[in-house]
């Protein structure tokens, strides 16, 4: 092989590594590509990880739309976690309060995550919560139970087609990463 | 391809430059020489085709009764997933890199590949892989069982394999990855004078094409794995809902991966194919230049489709309707290269021997997992389909009927250039029935069962679903027995085969198809010294 060749194809090793760099970087980049993609579209349930200001909107009281709330547990953590109402009508631009009750099932410390997530995806934009358990990371001695409230508003622009939403709720035991 | 070689100049061992290979052992450790690297993947693949297929075989074994047979659901688990890995990363794209060692020098009438001592690091680095991998199945929870797309938060419950399970995916990538660049350094850099792009075979357009397409998905799997290995030991939280972080992300990226992945084993099938099929139909390949552009269309559009293996997770209906749309646009490109490969059968003089039946059955079979493909791309369809066996019979249609027939079919049709001597015919069509009809019968039953509603990856299954399994494991065992042929028709032709001697052109006229067949049988330690010279011509 002579000189000539040998030049090329250095040059082109080099230029094709840096292809297969710049696509591990591309992998990475996936994860806020996709966080981006999910805010701005309200794509997967993601919701607002803080709470909103409470703000004054119209009631519809013709329409009425079901509000469903499901409880989780991540890897059978050891609690006892439940909603206090499982189902509730509400009007879009009324506020509504929902207890969830979460219990340490062990004699140690605990400290757990709430996450939530609603479906339809789409819907979960106009879902606005000015109080929750899940903003937060929660505490609990050994042992103690706590009733949590959830305080929320439904949007009234929410558009025609939901009629249900439903609310899960997933906790995670987050002890041994702390 | 629409040339023809002249002449071939001399084109023996007389230079300098030309020396034998090392004797011994050492000479399969430390060779650079393309032909060598060629065969050690070929065998490796051999090897790792029969491993798998014993993993498949447990399965089939397993799951030939409803209710717990012979293994743990835990070991069944892992068995599915290691399949799966071993089976695509350790047999199906090994071989197709083993014939690409072995064939593409010669075909572009280059004396090596491009960058030979890469070549053998490849190699290497790629039997560590997958040495690493199948170490799992030794340690303390056993090898990875969630699947081989590796989902978490299920992955994550892997033992003590999971690290090692990733850090042979790492392995396997930079081996991929340094096989493709050396493809493609040779494809560019080593071509023969008057060896224009156009004038090339399609298998070697088709690896060009696929070489591309493995330096940009690898890295990204290599990427989703990293992110799998920090969340579990190092406390990111990439696809933990607890930390912030999203499951679906995982799939998401996986399967920007997975999707190009999967036409990494199917375009180089195609290309073989479309070397196959003109030699014993006596034509040349219809519809050269459309195949080309096909084989880069089908390339393109694999990486906009690959949420269609998703379609169940959740996503708003423009989503599905987008990926579903295009989706089906596949089925264009795919279904001209099926039309050319007809139209290139079409009034030739058609001889069937064991390379063309093969290649046959290919076209048949894979269109059958084509149209399944079709049927799937169908957003609304697919949530009855999602996770049933009528997904694995589908792509179980488009990866053994097709990939691993037309690597059969390979081998048939080069193994008298490799050795000089002639396989067994008769033996040959023997497997080649034997191949085909088990095949069928071991995996179309599994639409039925998936229709019905049999979910993947279980090993036990509702009373309703034996008479199906017990059809498709007995065409489980028949077709793994039949491949124990083919090993044995491999060493017998290594050995002598009929002893009958080949000719350089092997097959009739075949020297019209290819610059290989200009060369002795077996051909030169060093193929090329002095470039042949090649002609274009209108038609062959």
């Amino acid at each position: 092989m002579n000189d000539d060749i040998n030049q090329k194809n250095t040059k082109l090793v080099r230029k094709l590594l840096l292809i297969a760099v710049a696509m591990f970087g591309f992998g990475y980049a996936l994860v806020p590509l996709y966080d981006v993609l999910c805010d701005i579209t309200g794509l997967n349930g993601k919701v607002e990880g803080s709470a909103v200001k409470e703000v004054v909107y119209p009631i519809d009281k013709n329409r009425e739309i079901t509000v469903e709330f499901i409880t989780s547990l991540n890897e059978s953590a050891p609690m006892e976690f439940r909603a206090e109402t499982k189902k509730l009508k509400i009007h879009p631009g009324e506020y509504y309060t929902v207890n969830f009750y979460a219990e340490n099932k062990t004699d140690k410390v605990m400290i757990a995550q709430a996450i939530p997530s609603i479906s339809p995806g789409l819907a979960a934009e106009y879902f606005k919560k000015t109080e929750c358990f899940c903003f937060t990371e929660q505490t609990f001695k050994a042992r103690e139970g706590k009733m949590m409230p959830v305080r929320f508003v439904v949007n009234p622009e929410l558009p025609s087609q939901y009629k249900t939403i439903t609310l899960a709720y997933t906790f995670f035991d987050k002890t041994k990463t702390q | 391809m629409s040339a023809v070689i002249a002449e071939h100049d001399d084109h023996h061992e007389h230079d300098d430059h030309a020396h034998g290979p090392e004797k011994g052992i050492l000479r399969w450790i430390i060779t650079t020489n393309h032909k060598d690297i060629g065969t050690l993947y070929l065998f490796f693949a051999l090897a790792m085709f029969f491993v798998g297929g014993i993993m498949a075989m447990i399965i089939r074994a397993e799951l030939f009764e409803p209710g717990m047979q012979f293994v743990q659901p835990q070991f069944f688990n892992s068995m599915t997933t290691m399949h799966a890995l071993v089976m695509v990363f350790g047999a199906v794209m090994p071989a197709f890199v083993g014939l690409a060692n072995w064939m593409i020098p010669m075909m572009i009438g280059a004396p090596d590949m491009a960058l030979p001592r890469m070549n053998n690091m490849s190699f290497w680095v790629l039997v560590a892989g997958v040495l690493m991998l199948a170490s799992t199945l030794f340690m303390e929870g056993g090898a990875p069982a969630g699947g081989w797309t590796l989902y978490p938060p299920l992955v994550l419950q892997t033992g003590k394999a999971l690290p090692f399970a990733i850090f042979s995916v790492h392995l396997l990538g930079i081996s991929s990855i340094m096989g493709a660049i050396n493809i493609i350094a040779t494809i560019f850099n080593m071509r023969a004078p008057g060896m224009t792009l156009m004038k090339m075979p399609l298998f070697v357009w088709t690896w060009l094409i696929t070489a591309f397409l493995l330096i940009a998905v690898m890295p990204v799997f290599a990427g989703a794995v990293t992110m799998l290995l920090t969340d579990r030991f190092f406390g990111t939280s990439f696809f933990d809902a607890a930390g912030g972080g999203d499951p679906v992300l995982y799939q998401h990226i996986f399967w920007f991966f997975g999707h190009p992945e999967v036409y990494i084993m199917i375009l180089p099938t195609f290309g073989v194919a479309s070397t196959i099929i003109p030699v014993f139909a006596r034509k040349p390949l219809f519809g050269y230049s459309s195949m080309v552009y096909a084989t880069a269309s089908i390339a393109f559009l694999s990486f906009i489709v690959w949420a269609h293996h998703m379609f169940t997770v959740g996503m708003p209906v423009a989503g599905e309707l987008y990926f579903m749309y295009a989706t089906m646009l596949i089925a264009i490109p795919t279904g001209v290269k099926v039309f050319n490969w007809t139209a290139t059968m079409w009034k030739g003089a058609m001889t069937f021997e064991t390379p063309m039946l093969f290649s046959i059955a290919f076209v048949v079979l894979f269109t059958i997992g084509g149209f399944t493909g079709l049927m799937m791309s169908i957003a609304p369809s697919d949530f009855q389909y999602h996770d049933t066996y009528f997904i694995v019979a589908h792509f179980h249609y488009t990866l053994v009927p097709a990939s691993v027939f037309i690597l059969m079919a390979a081998g048939y049709y080069w193994l008298p250039k490799w050795t000089g001597h002639m396989y067994n015919e008769k033996i040959g069509q023997l497997h080649f029935w034997l191949s085909t009809v088990s095949v069928n019968i071991l995996f179309f039953p599994q639409h039925f069962l998936g229709l019905a509603g049999m979910p993947r990856r279980i090993p036990d299954y509702a009373v309703q679903f034996a008479d199906w399994n017990m059809i498709s494991s007995i065409g489980g065992f028949i077709f793994g027995a039949s491949q124990l042929l083919f090993l044995y028709i491999v060493i017998d032709t290594i050995r002598g085969g009929t002893g009958e001697k080949v000719s350089d052109e092997v097959w009739e006229d075949a020297h019209k198809h290819g610059l290989e067949w200009t060369l002795p049988s077996p051909p030169p330690y060093h193929s090329f010294t002095t470039p042949p010279t090649i002609i274009p011509t209108e038609h062959i």
